[in-house]
């Protein structure tokens, strides 16, 4: 089992969202982060005069899926939310010990 | 610790006793001679069809003014922090509560209670008397309304820094004393509207005696306070400090611009000169030139189309026709409002650059425009209306062959006013700061004013606060 962390943009959480029905996944967590990558944040201008916003808005999507699952999920994922700027995002992968389902009490690979 | 606290409860205990005393005395002197005069008429018994179209023209457009207390609120909030939101509310509520009472109590008698050899004026001390009189009290309300509008643009110019006593202290200073004496000198009499050139220094609606006096004080306390927290970095570079609603400004500035319909077709005080078309016209010109200019020159420098920046272009237009807009054609006023969007802008850029922190830009769009729209006067009016009146001596400017007499005049106005403003200001701010300090702790300023000061925030439930 692996949880797949992407950090997105805003913009494109739509597009990754309808590009990943149909795939086999249980189900994904989706909150608003604020972030930078190499970039350092971007410029704005207010009243004439700029400014650096270091923190800009992005999606955190966390999906947790069997290995198997993970190639085909990195791929779709990776290309629905690629626009080729700067500042398109990162996913991680990680290893997940063990998941409970509340309402069951099921363990592990059958509680995904 | 102690020390500086007792001596703030001296100061504010000095400041409150010296107002009371003055009431009182003033309260004595007003009802030494009372008794009602004949030439009073509380009643309205003068009422006939022509004097109520006066009346009805000349209130509606000062409550289109008073309107504009909202309009000054929202620009000057939604170009600040959410986290001073409530702070700016309440200091400009409290501008148009203090300055409604001194400016009746005071302002108003300095103003335009006769005249003592073109200084101030020196009877109507709280409407009694002779005051008390539907002409006296017509003439008290429309100089109030233009007096919370002095007193109100200065808060845009010392937001999130400056203490609310301060502010306070500020409001009675400006509504009794500043806005009254200058407003007495071009106004009510006084020596610049007696100047022997041309017809003598004039401002129509008040670029000079209302925007420029509310802008050269608002520097005054810019400069005092010095800069926000933020707003230049380590190097020294300035760096913008985004308001919290570009929604809230642009309904405030569509406020404004509705406001001074009332504001400059309303200054006629006389719904019988049929000029107001004119003036409406040269009003509405005006601001879209300026909006237009600002707009276009901050896409030339920056890039983008900027919306503050179109913002405080509107304001520009509008602030520079103030004083010109009953004596000029339509093409004039477009082109004051060209000018007007155009010097804003400098104006910013210099401000800035010489470490001067305005958050709103009030400085710039009342102090320098109104300037300019005083100067305008006399390059452009064109010899077809008078001084409040449609019959001569009418208004000539320099481009209409009326000489630079009437440029002259125009010109000492703007020095008188600059060095007023900004002298009685700074003053004003200097020794409240000596007093008690007129800056909150930089905790304070780093929370925002408005749990420290208020007690609440401006919006509790509704936006998250970065820490």
């Amino acid at each position: 089992m692996k949880k797949i962390e992407a950090i997105i943009r805003v913009e494109r959480f739509e597009e990754v969202k309808e590009a990943l029905k149909g795939l086999s996944y249980p189900g994904m967590t989706k909150t608003l982060v604020e972030g930078h990558g190499k970039q350092k944040g971007l410029t704005q201008q207010f009243r004439g005069t700029t400014f650096e916003v270091e923190f800009t808005p992005k999606v955190k999507l966390e999906i947790v899926v069997l290995d198997e699952d993970v190639p085909q999920m990195l791929s779709v994922i990776t290309r629905s939310a690629r626009t080729g700027e700067t500042g398109d995002g990162k996913i991680f992968v990680l290893p997940v010990e063990s998941v409970v389902r509340i309402r069951t009490g099921d363990r592990d690979e059958s509680a995904i | 610790m102690n020390l500086r606290g007792n001596v703030t409860k001296i100061a504010i205990r000095g400041v409150l006793t010296f107002g009371l005393v003055c009431l009182i005395w003033l309260a004595w002197v007003a009802t030494r001679g009372s008794g009602i005069a004949l030439a009073a008429d509380p009643t309205g018994l003068g009422g006939t069809a022509d004097v109520a179209i006066d009346y009805v023209w000349i209130l509606v457009c000062a409550f289109l003014v008073m309107f504009m207390q909202p309009g000054f609120a929202m620009v000057g909030a939604g170009f600040t922090r959410a986290k001073n939101a409530g702070n700016f509310m309440t200091k400009n509520l409290m501008d148009f509560v203090i300055g409604s009472l001194t400016f009746f109590f005071v302002g108003y008698a300095l103003m335009m209670g006769g005249d003592w050899h073109g200084l101030w004026g020196t009877e109507g001390w709280l409407m009694l008397g002779d005051y008390y009189d539907v002409d006296k009290y017509l003439s008290m309300f429309w100089m109030l309304v233009f007096c919370g509008t002095a007193a109100t643009i200065v808060a845009g110019a010392v937001a999130e820094r400056l203490k609310f006593k301060a502010y306070l202290i500020y409001s009675v200073v400006v509504c009794a004393i500043i806005y009254p004496i200058y407003g007495h000198w071009v106004w009510g009499g006084g020596w610049l509207s007696n100047l022997p050139l041309g017809v003598g220094a004039v401002d129509f609606a008040g670029s000079g005696a209302v925007h420029a006096v509310g802008g050269f004080v608002a520097l005054a306390g810019a400069i005092v306070l010095g800069p926000r927290f933020g707003r230049y970095d380590k190097n020294g570079k300035p760096r913008a400090i985004p308001g919290h609603s570009i929604t809230l400004a642009a309904l405030g500035v569509f406020i404004l611009w509705f406001g001074w319909f009332g504001f400059n077709p309303g200054s006629t005080f006389n719904a019988h000169h049929l000029r107001i078309a004119i003036i409406a016209v040269n009003t509405n010109l005006a601001a879209a030139a300026g909006g237009l200019s600002a707009l276009l020159i901050s896409r030339w420098r920056t890039g983008k189309w900027d919306i503050g920046m179109l913002l405080n272009g509107i304001l520009a237009g509008l602030v520079a026709v103030t004083a010109p807009c009953a004596w000029v054609e339509g093409w004039a006023a477009i082109v004051i409002g060209l000018i007007g969007g155009v010097l804003m802008y400098a104006s910013v850029k210099f401000l800035e650059a010489k470490g001067v922190d305005d958050p709103v830009g009030a400085v710039s769009v009342h102090g320098a425009c109104g300037l300019w729209g005083l100067l305008s006067v006399g390059f452009f009016a064109d010899g077809t209306y008078g001084n409040y009146s449609i019959e001569a001596p009418y208004i000539t400017g320099l481009f209409y062959g009326g000489g630079g007499e009437q440029l002259l005049a125009q010109f000492i106005s703007v020095a008188v006013v600059v060095a007023w403003a900004f002298g009685t200001g700074y003053l004003t701010f200097k020794l409240m700061d000596k007093a008690f300090g007129i800056r909150v702790s930089p905790e304070e300023e780093l929370q925002g004013l408005d749990i420290p000061e208020h007690g609440t925030p401006a919006y509790p439930d509704f936006l998250a606060m970065p820490k």
